[in-house]
């Protein structure tokens, strides 16, 4: 099946300013196209989680967003310094985030779990100095 | 609770959509850690935060908050009330701590929802 709507969105380095645009903006286009606001809120939550991780940890990177009549399909990537220990980084509470971030209200280590926990389908590929991708999959219905 | 009647309790400051007094209020969440805020705090329309930055609105959009609360006497920048505006955020400031405005809404009927309230 094809999609309905496909988007593309930069995720700029180390802007905190804009960090939640592209989230905002899939947000917006969910609610013009009527979805469920449960549906919403679980998509806006994982996507904006993961969108800050790119900010954060992965240098900037890029968001590939689709809609489809039964799913959403949410790419986020990043050519960043990647994960050493995928388990390890999905614990709660565990995080490597800058005292910076902590101090912006981030980096308690509960991101990856919360996106886990939005999705219907969570993949997270990563290696060392090969970047991160986050595949999130949220059904409509 | 209409955010009006809020603003009185907490002795409060209206910073954006002052058109917007009468969004009804049933439970609230107080927080510095956006992390948590995401993590725990699904159903709560209004938050109460010492926290001062633009991820603050950006968090309240993602989880359809519809009050920030900034306590402690922190003031929202010109950048976080344009974006609020946008938003349609109500954003409010109170010199009273977080401790204290929060047990005066607790205590005039405002309720906490999420994990450990029930």
């Amino acid at each position: 099946m094809s999609s309905i709507i496909k988007k593309e969105y930069d995720i700029p380095a180390n802007d905190f300013s804009l960090a939640g645009e592209a989230s905002s903006n899939v947000r917006k286009l969910l609610t013009q196209l009527g979805v469920n606001p449960t549906v919403i809120k679980r998509t806006s939550i994982a996507m904006y989680e993961a969108e800050l991780n790119v900010v954060i940890h992965g240098n900037g990177g890029k968001a590939r967003v689709e809609i489809f009549e039964d799913k959403i399909e949410i790419l986020v990537y990043d050519e960043g310094p990647g994960i050493e220990d995928i388990e390890l980084a999905m614990k709660e509470g565990y995080s490597t985030a800058p005292d910076f971030i902590r101090e912006m209200g981030f980096g308690a280590g509960m991101g990856l779990s919360n996106i886990k926990k939005n999705s219907d389908r969570f993949v997270l590929e990563s290696e060392p100095n090969k970047g991160t991708r986050v595949y999130i999959t949220i059904y409509l219905y | 609770m209409e955010v009006k009647q809020i603003k009185e309790l907490i002795t409060g400051e209206v910073h954006t959509c002052a058109d917007r007094m009468d969004i009804v209020i049933k439970s609230a969440c107080g927080a510095d850690l956006m992390s948590d805020v995401m993590a725990f705090s699904k159903e709560n329309a209004m938050l109460l935060t010492g926290l001062v930055n633009p991820q603050v609105i950006r968090t309240a959009e993602m989880m359809d908050i519809q009050v920030v609360v900034f306590v402690r006497g922190k003031k929202p920048t010109a950048e976080m009330c344009e974006l609020a505006e946008e938003k349609g955020i109500v954003l409010l400031s109170t010199e009273l701590t977080m401790f204290t405005a929060c047990g005066i809404l607790y205590k005039a009927g405002i309720a906490g929802k999420g994990s450990g309230c029930e």
